[in-house]
């Protein structure tokens, strides 16, 4: 079943041409999109292909031009919807710090949870939980400038939690985080979908999108191409028509299946790769 | 170099100060401060003194740290001091007259003396006392005692729920704030930028490219923090709830106890300053 569905969706946004004059400049255009309830769906895309855009279309940040986006069946156009659709849809942006509300950890996992008038016990285990949930609850009283990037990032993954959404949606939340950083955080997305949630992974990092269910491609404002991450790695064609790179793994084997080793070509990680060329050298 | 702002000058501890609630410590030390204008003699001011040294051996704040925020006004205090040695005419005899020209002279007088070494006592004390208040409270338990006092305001439809959050929005962005300060005055340096010479108003000029970044940032952080909020479902104070409940326990009622009897009894001392001070062995106190 599809928790959000995306009908020919058009956003654009104000711009300001070079005589001073009001125009438009697109965000998307015409993008039909079903994320089903459960599944891990990434969106991929360069720089300004509009899939930040797409993201704050999903919980009623912007409404669409054209088109509708429903949540749950509720349309985010209608304004008193606007409430039961953030419950539902969670999100978090790239920069941990300008989403911070309080200086301390377990104030800023509150915030959703006092937000909707939910009673003061039930606060404490929602937030207490949330932080269990992210690993981070020994940092409860802590102030969260002090902490790594990928560990804000992790708060602010369970300041969304706590709300108790159906769908979280992680807008280029691993964007500014180092390796490590970008591990946690996509680690604490994996384990929170095998738990059941829905989670929409927005990101130009294509190693991120590997153990996805399904990979939506986006450029210029469309979306170009949906499919399983093999699927994807595989069109070279559209990878070099958007500027993407398959991740190195996945170009290593197939290099080396092109070069008549039996490689399958669709090895996701290093790992498996490694698997693959250990097998090949015994059996010579 | 960064310092944690969320802490303020907290310093961090356990005692019966620290344990009692932001609200009360607030009330008394805004009491205090009123009281302490009350007094006027040297026999009200060892009060005082043996007064605050049994708070801050309480609340084991070592004294140090204590002394530490009045060198911040150390400039005011003397500046206060000096103004009234010489500005305060006495009735009897100058101490010291000098005399500059015909119709000016700097004359010192005894109740000259008198009156700057009180106002120093009481302006001292007052930092005292309200650092008693900073060091025991960390700056987020004060918004919250803020927020709580200032309830009754919202009668007269004044925005506490949104006055709180923008003191405690306040105190979460300083850090990261200071960093980006930080990051734009190495990055204007590395472009030949030059803060340290020339005069003032040079000087003042070469901090328009880094106010002009900050403030954009500013507006952009902003945005960001209002997505981030809407997305929580920030709707206003309409249905809130909150998180963190503040009780009032037994320290309180000892705290709020001590202190009250304290200054009712410097109340009643000088409500019968004109009964009591004409009685010869009660002198003493009204000096």
């Amino acid at each position: 079943m599809a928790i959000i569905k995306l009908d020919n969706v058009s956003y654009y946004y104000k711009a300001y041409n070079d005589d001073g004059t009001v125009g438009t400049a697109m965000g998307v255009e015409g993008v039909t999109l079903d994320i089903e309830q459960g599944s891990f769906v990434a969106l991929v895309g360069h720089n300004g292909c509009g899939k930040s855009t797409l993201a704050k279309l999903l919980n009623g940040l912007l409404v669409p031009a054209s088109g509708t986006v429903t949540v749950n069946g509720l349309d985010t156009s209608v304004k008193d919807n606007i409430f039961e659709i953030r419950k539902n849809v969670g999100m978090v942006f790239q920069n941990p710090d300008n989403q911070m509300v309080a200086s301390i950890v377990e104030e800023d996992v509150a915030f959703g949870p006092e937000n909707l008038g939910v009673a003061q016990p039930e606060i404490v285990e929602r937030v207490y939980g949330a932080l269990e949930q992210v690993g981070m609850s020994e940092y409860a009283k802590r102030s969260p400038h002090r902490l790594s990037g990928g560990q804000k990032q992790r708060i602010a993954i369970a300041g969304a939690l706590a709300i108790r959404p159906q769908v979280l949606v992680l807008d280029e939340s691993t964007a500014m985080l180092d390796p490590l950083g970008r591990r946690e955080v996509l680690q604490v997305a994996h384990q929170l979908n095998a738990e059941g949630l829905t989670v929409v992974l927005i990101t130009h990092f294509m190693e991120e999108v590997l153990d996805c269910d399904k990979v939506v491609v986006m450029n210029g404002g469309h979306v170009v191409k949906t499919g399983t991450p093999n699927e994807i790695f595989n069109d070279e064609q559209l990878l070099n028509d958007v500027g993407l790179k398959a991740p190195r793994a996945v170009a290593l084997a197939k290099k080396l299946a092109d070069a008549g080793f039996a490689v399958t070509a669709n090895c996701a990680d290093a790992r498996m790769l490694g698997g693959e060329v250990c097998r090949n050298l015994t059996k010579k | 170099m960064l310092r944690d702002v969320t802490f303020g000058q907290y310093y961090p501890g356990n005692s019966f100060v620290h344990k009692m609630d932001a609200r009360v410590k607030l009330v008394l030390v805004l009491l205090y401060m009123v009281g302490i204008f009350f007094i006027v003699s040297f026999v009200g001011f060892a009060f005082i003194t043996v007064f605050l040294m049994t708070v801050i051996l309480v609340s084991r704040v070592p004294l140090k740290s204590i002394l530490k925020s009045i060198k911040g006004i150390i400039f005011l205090l003397v500046l206060t001091a000096l103004l009234n040695v010489f500005f305060n005419k006495g009735e009897s005899d100058p101490l010291v007259s000098l005399k500059i020209t015909e119709r000016w002279s700097i004359e010192i007088y005894k109740e000259g003396l008198i009156f700057a070494a009180k106002m120093l006592l009481r302006l001292t004390y007052l930092v005292i006392g309200s650092s008693i208040l900073t060091l025991t409270t960390t700056p987020v338990d004060l918004t919250h005692a803020v927020e709580s006092l200032l309830k009754p305001l919202r009668i007269i439809r004044f925005p506490v729920h949104e006055f709180a959050l923008i003191m405690s929005l306040t105190l979460s962005f300083i850090p990261s704030l200071i960093e980006e300060t930080d990051r734009i005055i190495r990055a204007q340096k590395a472009r030949g930028a030059d803060f340290d010479t020339g005069g003032l108003i040079k000087r003042a000029k070469a901090f328009v490219p880094i106010l002009i970044p900050l403030l954009v940032g500013g507006f952009r952080r902003a945005e960001e923090l209002a997505n981030a909020m809407n997305s929580r479902c920030y709707e206003g104070a309409t249905k809130r709830t909150q998180m963190r409940v503040m009780k009032l326990g037994w320290r309180d009622a000892v705290g709020l106890i001590f202190v009250l009897l304290f200054f009712a009894t410097i109340f009643v001392v000088y409500g019968m300053k004109d009964a009591w001070g004409a009685i010869s062995w009660l002198d003493w106190l009204y000096f």
